[in-house]
């Protein structure tokens, strides 16, 4: 898989400076590049979340893009209104994308993304995953990994991540995909392949969080990588519920590695950095079963 | 009065709403099923299926989905209908202030029924009165005709002012009884109802954001620009009443007093209530006491001017509270006595919390209560009376 390659975006791009993410933000990098692609015939559906202080308060838009705001637990709901008000004025080919948190997703906004997945309705959905509650600071959510400590679990969580790729795979909607900005080509053509199908499409980017996770303000992007390299965040897609792909080779790394980067693991005892390893091999080989069965 | 321009049907109350909501050429109609509104619904979803309702219809997971489409739906520019009861209004309060803020004018029927716990299914307004401060435009219909013209009507008067409104009905008493109704022809509709096109909308021709975090003081103009639509609306209600009265022969007012000439006592009430109402006065004029009904139609904003001009100079005035804010008594009763409060021959007020939690209250219980309640001095509580 190619990482170093130039991306031109274009003069005036979507996500524009000026923009209120901490400096060095990898969810601003992230959706930078995802609105490029998806261009200006785009609405946002952004809840409350680090991406709703991205995109800027009134009268201030960092989007070059019409931006609507609903409450946290209901983006997928709004996403669906809006597709379908957009369906009744003929403008079928305007992309509806919701951006939203891993709390806005995993947790108080689920029940509406499964039903909207169950309905398979027309959009977008990225879920800017950085594994907690980082705009209210760094508070745990069911996107928390076993063992990190949040300001809501400060003797490190006891119980593992959800893992919503599986479960939104599981309602059979056309496309479900990870991404992260520490591989920008995959991301980029995730973007533009989901732009393609019509219906319920999810894509999840891992955002490792500077503040949130503790990592060095130039570390984002290793701590992008290593997750991968680390098999800790695959890069793969499922289209249909069932045709899995990985989008890397293998993995190349131990999860110690990964971390080491991160002050939320501070103190790890070895027999946890080995229950975690054990956990990602379990998981990469579900993950390779799928996606030999495939 | 069946005529060219309207047919008679016997339909529910909920039909009777299904066949405005219809009539309205809704674009978008999320919905959810909940006891006493599902025949809406049901009904909507029939007109669907068979070719007469050209909108796209959405079912999600609950009835705080539904507002959650209803909002960015009506925001893009299109009509947008949905209908709910209790829990699911209840579910819904927090999306109910946020379509006031958002100034997304749907229309929402609401069936009135009690709210858990315990469980019931009866007739009862608490959980509409208890959405008061949501910022959304509340009428109360007493009959099927009177919901099918109410929720037309709404449309017109919600798109004007751009602030949603809710159409309340009891359960079963107006929901499931059965009655002649006229239904308007579609170009009568039509010609009442102008295509709706706001001057604002979510189009990637012309980007706007909505919801952004705003300042203290953008916030408190935002508030002040709703509540200067909301004082437009008993006039714009009022119009749109005249105008579909001109074209149907029913206008309903905002508030209607029967038999209100020179009464010693009118009692004030809404919703189906307001039926049985009529009768007690009946009975008590023909008992040689000058009583008199105001029914309230318009709840939401509260016509105080009309409320004022129609009860000055009257000596006693007898609320009936089919709703119950606990450690307060009936909401009517507070809003009448806030309404009234400081002017010139302001009647005495006295408050009765009757049919709380669907308790059947007949004509002849309401003629021996008014009879009973004007001879003592008005009490501070709302009075519990079966």
């Amino acid at each position: 898989m190619t990482i170093m390659k130039q991306f031109d975006i274009d003069p005036e791009p979507v996500l524009c400076s000026g923009h209120a993410a901490c400096p060095g933000c990898i969810e601003a990098l992230s959706v930078r590049h995802v609105v490029a692609t998806l261009g200006t015939n785009t609405v946002a559906v952004v809840p409350p979340s680090c991406m709703a202080i991205i995109a800027g308060p009134q009268p201030f838009s960092s989007l070059r893009i019409p931006v609507y705001q609903p409450s946290l637990e209901s983006s997928a709901a709004a996403a669906s209104g809006l597709r379908r008000g957009l369906d009744a004025l003929g403008k079928h080919d305007t992309q509806v994308a919701v951006f939203a948190g891993d709390g806005g997703t995993y947790d108080i906004g689920f029940q509406c993304l499964s039903s909207a997945a169950e309905r398979n309705e027309d959009f977008i959905y990225f879920c800017l995953d950085n594994e907690g509650y980082m705009n209210t600071g760094a508070q745990k959510s069911s996107s928390t990994p076993r063992f990190a400590r949040t300001s809501s679990t400060p003797a490190g969580k006891v119980t593992r991540k959800k893992n919503l790729t599986e479960i939104m795979a599981a309602h059979g909607v056309p496309y479900v995909a990870t991404a992260c900005a520490g591989y920008l080509p995959d991301l980029v053509r995730k973007v533009e392949k989901a732009k393609t199908i019509r219906g319920t499409r999810i894509i999840t980017l891992l955002i490792p969080c500077l503040d949130g996770w503790g990592v060095a303000d130039d570390g984002g992007l290793r701590a992008s990588r290593f997750a991968v390299e680390s098999g800790v965040f695959p890069l793969y897609e499922v289209e249909d519920g069932h045709r899995y792909t990985l989008s890397q080779a293998g993995k190349t790394r131990p999860v110690s590695d990964y971390l080491a980067l991160q002050r939320r693991y501070r103190g790890l005892k070895a027999e946890d950095v080995e229950a975690l390893q054990a956990d990602v091999d379990a998981g990469w080989d579900r993950l390779s079963r799928r996606v030999a069965a495939s | 009065m069946s005529d060219a321009r309207q047919q008679r049907m016997l339909l529910t109350g909920n039909h009777a709403v299904a066949w405005a909501a219809r009539l309205a050429r809704p674009k978008v109609v999320p919905g959810y099923p909940i006891t006493p509104q599902t025949p809406i619904l049901e009904k909507l979803t029939e007109f669907h299926a068979s070719g007469e309702l050209d909108a796209e219809l959405i079912t999600p997971e609950s009835e705080h989905s539904v507002m959650a489409a209803c909002i960015p739906a009506s925001l893009t520019g299109v009509r947008v209908f949905t209908a709910t009861a209790s829990q699911g209004l209840l579910l819904m309060h927090e999306l109910l202030h946020y379509a006031s803020g958002a100034r997304a004018p749907i229309v929402m029927a609401n069936v009135n029924r009690t709210p858990a716990s315990p469980w019931g299914f009866w007739p009862d307004q608490t959980d509409s009165v208890a959405q008061r401060d949501t910022g959304w435009i509340q009428f109360y219909s007493e009959s099927a005709q009177e919901s099918l013209d109410t929720v037309i009507q709404a449309f017109r008067v919600a798109e004007a002012v751009l602030v949603p409104t809710m159409v309340n009905h009891d359960a079963f008493y107006v929901s499931h009884a059965v009655e002649p109704v006229e239904v308007p022809h579609q170009d009568v509709v039509d010609g009442f109802l102008p295509a709706y096109s706001p001057p604002h909308r979510i189009d990637p021709q012309n980007p706007e954001s909505w919801g952004n975090v705003v300042t203290q003081e953008m916030y408190n103009r935002h508030r002040r620009d709703l509540g200067e639509a909301l004082a437009r609306v008993p006039e714009v209600a009022l119009q749109a009443d005249r105008e579909w009265g001109a074209l149907t022969g029913r206008s309903w007012g905002i508030v209607e007093r029967y038999r209100c000439e020179g009464a010693a006592t009118v009692i004030v009430t809404m919703g189906s209530m307001c039926g049985t109402v009529r009768d007690a006065v009946d009975a008590l004029r023909q008992s040689g006491h000058a009583a008199g009904l105001l029914k309230i139609r318009l709840f939401r904003p509260l016509p105080v001017e009309a409320l004022r001009a129609a009860l000055v100079g009257v000596p006693d005035v007898v609320v009936l509270d089919r709703n119950y804010s606990p450690g307060h008594g009936g909401v009517l009763h507070q809003e009448l006595r806030a309404a009234l409060y400081g002017i010139d021959k302001a009647p005495r007020i006295h408050g009765l919390l009757a049919g709380v939690g669907g308790m059947n209250v007949s004509a002849e219980r309401i003629a021996d209560l008014v009879r009973e309640t004007v001879v003592g001095a008005p009490r501070a509580e709302s009075v519990w009376v079966k």
